[in-house]
């Protein structure tokens, strides 16, 4: 009868298995704008050797990012030489760190880019996530990782992808999650840690980067033609802009961001 | 033996702990005394009673005399311990019960963090100079606190053993909680109500100061911006 | 009083106390094992349930015991199989751990403690009692039985959900349990729900068909004061189930709207009220404890008086204490919420109600005391079980005072104390009383015999560890250790308490090894017991009359019942008792009624014995 038990334990392991790993939601009606694909298909997509690189200026100074209190998690605190502190706005030289920039429309229709095998990875260190702000593709997978001695729960709370809420209770845990669909940003939110955020730019093509601490990105690989292109950050929204790509061109999209009025 | 296996509660370090563990010993006695009792006849009749050979049981359905003994002397008992907590429950929990000047505090409970608003210098709730820390109760000794309590999500649980108090946040309702520590020192305060898969991790540290240490804490915390959601 | 209706038994012609072979039965394996409308058959179908969802809701215990005996430690024993939404390398996670308590506790209350005490016993005992040949509405019954099979694997089927299975306890406080976003759980969440609606169904119909049994169904004779207790408890318990389940399955569907619908009945963003769920829950809830206690109690008295040899003592006021029970229980649901933000006004009225629902308790245990006293008690492993249960649930009922104390309760409420004590009257109280009642009805329902000798070595084994996990629970609670927490060592306060912890995971784990005892033996008597004879207790109740196992249709004549089922140690005849079907001669100066052969496993009562 025990026996019994167990065969139902692992056979519900093996089905939990099956399920867990991958969301698989019906298609639905897709926010983003560009074509979603569920499954991990084969490129059909066209490439190139298009260039688009620029910076994302910020004009001014940047207000002043939060302290964070990291008093009762001393684990945490211990990583940190100075106060650490929500780095919202990251500004040198007059350039934005964390905005992510992709390419919103332009690409042919229907064309689909097979993810990379390599996972795009979000660590948890010092009770921040590392980095804050990136980019995945669509099916690529995304590895969690906890190198804090302590719990955090990672809470993806995503409008046109199904959403998770798990937890990492120990150093050097790892999990892996894929979403299915185009969505820009996915936010992430660690609940005993309530200054913890971090948002994915979920999109369907490799067309996309973050900006470095000084503002610049590039984007390679583009087939010719002309581009929508859209730079996010997690305080000031969205901008877009359109650049024309021809054959081995490189060219050069700029964003302009001011402090908030 | 260690001190897990008492029956006493841990030493208190508020004003409640007179009051519950009074009660609560007197509880532990009257009941200690029934326990033995009836596991003590429920032995001896077993062993006096047990099946012999030639033996046969008595032949009888009850007595109504040894009914109504017991239940009258077993209701006598269990009112009394009714009236006996009436007093102390009104005194603790009663929506009135904190005195008057007792200093304010609003604690928010949030999925698995407690965020404990401070009044500022000007000892009032909602103005400007308040300021808010996470996970950090910090109270000064010997003062009641009236503190409300309430949630942004799901039901928390403010527990803090030492000081006898627990009290639910429940989101859409501003309860009142009042206590007054008699100790200075460093504790705990958990949340006794599952909250979801962070629970057990829903802590906070207490610390109850002398006014001059509180009054200093303070002047620390006044003005700084520190990102919480 | 009793209403007298054809017999339909077809048992046709069948003398009395006959072979159970020899009567003949055209109907097909597939009605009369499977589908059947045979009150025993359906009992016994209850009873193979239950007791594999009592196995499971085991196995979810050893889990969680693994957790804090061990934390972060990796489960041995294919403990790895497990997949990564569960455990991490075997490490148990939270949201699994969340599960494990609200499963443990789901599977217990609705899919072993409840179906075992009413689903199995209400339908073997109340027709064989009371001189039925089955229940009023037999295809009702049935159905009862075919919903809460539906309604057991769905809830099993939520462990392999995306999300995983519920996780907001057992009682399902909204709004941790009406948004999944605060829980991450979905459709484990409203598996719950469904498969708790269809479950109340099948109780609802099963305590229709109890009533109207009782009421309708009784032999000539068996007046209501000649009822056993156990009857008596089956009968208001199924009032209980009647009046209460329909709130649950009410306020549960209420919850599922909340959750899928976007209601807002319980949750507070758009004016929904919290609370409302507690006191829907509970007062469902609390009548609830006592559809888990009083069939035991009933249970474990009939076997009392029978393990005693003597009348139950104050027979009258058991059944007035049951009745009182079956009241009071309606209004005390309060003292659940005593900490849940109700105006604290209405905590002290619950606080009396509650203390007063102690004293019928309290006088149900002096009866059963009383009813020892003086008698002849033989220990045999349904006396066993029954003793035991008398002693756990005084244990129970004891802790209970504290938590009825408000203030007290300001204290333990959602400790350890409150797991301690609650087990106390579920596992100590009910679940001993089941093992005395499945042992004491088992020969009447297979027609063989347990072993004896495996039933002490595992009544011994169960009483010992039983105590040894939850006596020190009642320890870690007043350490203000708090209930349904994954890891305690993330406090301080409660860091000293892992040795103890340890200790009461290993007793646990001895504890549910000592059931495969009870599992071999009920499995290998079933092919290889002796014999079991129509009357193998020597009981006075009307089922012992049959042949072992009665065949269907129960009764070949309708019995005409004479007394009530105490008549232990009665100085009108030889022998120590006297069933309740058998005439004597109406003159009290007439010669005593001749005794009747003895079975087997008593030994004789020794007649001729001087000593009375």
């Amino acid at each position: 009868m025990k026996r019994a038990i167990l065969c139902i334990l692992v056979l519900s392991a093996a089905c939990s298995k099956g399920g867990g790993g991958t969301d698989k939601s019906a298609a639905g009606s897709d926010s983003g704008g560009a074509a979603a694909t569920a499954a991990p298909a084969a490129s059909t997509g066209p490439t190139g050797d298009g260039v688009i690189t620029g910076t994302v200026h910020f004009a001014g100074t940047a207000p002043a990012n939060p302290t964070i209190d990291m008093s009762e998690e001393a684990a945490c605190k211990a990583k940190y030489t100075s106060n650490p502190v929500d780095s919202q706005y990251v500004v040198n030289n007059g350039g934005l760190g964390y905005t992510f920039v992709y390419v919103k429309s332009g690409l042919p229709a229907g064309a689909t880019y097979a993810p990379p095998a390599t996972p795009a990875v979000i660590d948890q260190r010092g009770c921040e996530y590392h980095p804050r702000v990136f980019g995945m593709q669509v099916g690529q997978k995304l590895e969690i990782k906890n190198d804090d001695p302590l719990l955090h729960n990672i809470k993806a709370v995503p409008h046109v992808n199904r959403g998770f809420n798990i937890s990492q209770p120990t150093a050097g845990m790892t999990t892996t999650r894929t979403f299915d669909k185009q969505e820009v940003m996915v936010p992430f939110q660690c609940n005993v840690h309530g200054w913890m955020q971090a948002h994915a730019g979920v999109v369907s093509h490799p067309f996309y980067a973050v900006s470095s601490p000084d503002g610049k990105y590039t984007i390679k690989g583009l087939p010719p033609g002309t581009y929508t292109i859209e730079a996010w950050h997690e305080k000031l929204g969205p901008q877009t802009t359109t650049v024309t790509v021809g054959k081995g061109e490189s060219k050069t999209a700029d964003f302009n961001y001011s402090p908030k009025a | 033996m260690r001190d897990f296996l008492s029956w006493l509660l841990p030493p208190g370090a508020s004003t409640f702990t007179g009051e519950i563990d009074w009660l609560y010993n007197t509880i532990l006695v009257i009941t200690g005394i029934a326990f033995v009792l009836v596991e003590a006849a429920l032995v001896v009749f077993l062993v006096r009673y047990r099946r012999r050979p030639g033996r046969r049981a008595t032949y009888t359905h009850g007595s109504t005399r040894a009914e109504v003994i017991w239940t009258t002397v077993t209701a006598l008992v269990v009112v009394w311990i009714g009236l006996a907590s009436a007093g102390g429950w009104h005194r603790i929990k009663a929506r009135d019960a904190a005195p008057a000047g007792a200093y304010p505090l609003l604690i928010t409970a949030k999925q698995f963090e407690w965020h404990i608003t401070y009044p500022g210098k000007d000892g009032k709730i909602g103005t400007p100079d308040d300021f808010t820390v996470r996970s950090q109760l910090h109270v000064v000794v010997n003062r009641p606190v009236a503190a409300v309590l309430e949630s942004e999500d799901v039901i928390h649980s403010f527990f803090v053993a030492p000081w006898r108090i627990k009290q639910d946040a429940v989101p859409g309702m501003r309860i009142p909680v009042w206590f007054q520590p008699t100790k200075v020192g460093t504790f705990e305060l958990g949340c006794a109500e599952l909250c979801g898969l962070g629970h057990y991790r829903m802590r906070a540290v207490v610390t109850v100061h002398t006014q001059e240490d509180y009054d200093r804490w303070v002047a620390t915390r006044a003005g700084a911006v520190t990102a919480s959601r | 009083m009793a209403t007298s209706i054809p017999r339909t038994g077809q048992g046709g012609g069948m003398a009395f106390g006959g072979d159970a072979h020899a009567h003949h039965d055209d109907r097909t394996f597939l009605r009369k094992y499977i589908f059947s409308t045979d009150h025993k058959i359906i009992g016994i179908q209850f009873l193979l349930m239950s007791l594999l969802f009592l196995l499971l809701g085991g196995v979810l215990a050893m889990l969680m015991r693994w957790q804090l005996g061990f934390p972060g430690q990796p489960l041995p024993a294919g403990g790895g199989m497990l997949p990564e939404t569960m455990a991490a390398r075997g490490v148990i996670l939270p949201e699994f751990y969340t599960s494990l308590v609200t499963m443990h506790g789901t599977f217990m209350v609705f899919f072993a403690i409840m179906p075992l005490l009413v689903g199995v016993f209400g339908n073997y005992l109340i027709p064989l009692k009371i001189g039925a040949p089955d229940m009023a509405f037999p295809r009702l019954n049935m159905a009862s039985f075919w919903l809460a099979v539906p309604a057991g694997f769905l809830m099993l089927s939520g462990f392999f959900v995306e999300g995983g299975h519920a996780a907001a306890g057992w009682t399902s406080y909204a709004p941790l349990s009406a948004n999944s976003e605060y829980s991450g759980v979905d459709m484990g969440q409203k598996i719950w729900c469904v498969s708790l609606i269809v479950l109340g169904l099948s109780s609802i119909l099963g305590a229709v068909n109890y009533i109207t049994t009782i009421i309708q169904l009784r032999a000539p004779g068996m007046h209501w004061f000649r009822l056993p207790l156990s009857i008596w408890s089956l009968f208001v318990t199924a009032c209980l189930v009647l009046l209460a389940m329909p709130v649950l399955s009410g306020a549960i569907i209420m919850l599922l709207f909340d959750q899928t619908i976007g209601t807002h009945f319980f949750l507070p963003p758009k004016g929904g009220q919290p609370l409302l769920w507690q006191h829907l829950f509970w007062f469902f809830g609390h009548p609830e404890v006592y559809i888990l206690i009083l069939p035991a109690m009933g249970m474990a008295s009939d076997i009392i008086a029978n393990g005693s040899r003597k009348p139950i003592f104050g027979y009258t006021s058991m059944v007035l204490a049951i009745i009182a029970i079956g009241f009071l229980g309606w209004g005390v649901w309060g003292h659940h919420m005593f900490m849940s933000g109700m105006n604290p006004t209405l905590g002290t009225t619950f606080m009396i109600s509650t203390l007063l629902i102690s004293v019928p308790s309290a006088i149900k245990v002096f009866n059963w005391l009383g009813t020892m006293w003086e008698g002849n008690i033989t220990f045999h492993v349904p006396m066993l079980h029954a003793i035991a249960f008398v002693s756990m649930f005084v244990i129970g009922g004891l802790s209970g005072v504290f938590m009825a104390a408000a203030p007290v309760d300001i204290y333990i409420h959602d400790t350890y104390f409150i797991v301690a004590h609650l087990h106390y009257v579920l596992f100590g109280g009910s679940l001993f009383a089941i093992f005395a009642a499945v042992t004491y009805w088992y020969p009447k329902m297979f027609g063989k015999l347990m072993s004896e000798r495996w039933g002490k070595v595992h009544f011994w084994l169960t009483f010992v560890f039983y105590n040894c996990v939850f006596f020190p629970m009642h320890q870690l609670g007043l350490q203000g250790h708090m209930r349904r927490i994954y890891d305690p060592n993330q406090y301080e306060y409660l860091r000293h308490l892992q040795p103890l912890n340890t200790f009461i995971s290993i007793s646990a784990f001895c504890l549910f090894t000592a059931q495969i005892i009870f599992a071999v033996n009920f499995i290998s008597s079933w092919f290889r017991g002796a014999p079991a004879g129509n009357n193998p207790w020597l009981d006075n109740g009307l089922e012992w009359t049959l042949p072992s196992p009665p065949p269907h249709g129960n009764f070949a004549t309708v019995p005409t019942v004479y007394r009530g089922p105490y008549e232990y140690s009665s100085p009108l005849v030889e022998e120590d008792y006297l069933p309740q079907d058998r005439q004597l001669p109406p003159s009290p100066g007439a010669p005593r009624a001749p005794a009747r052969p003895q079975p087997p496993l008593m030994p004789a009562p020794h007649p001729s014995s001087p000593t009375h």
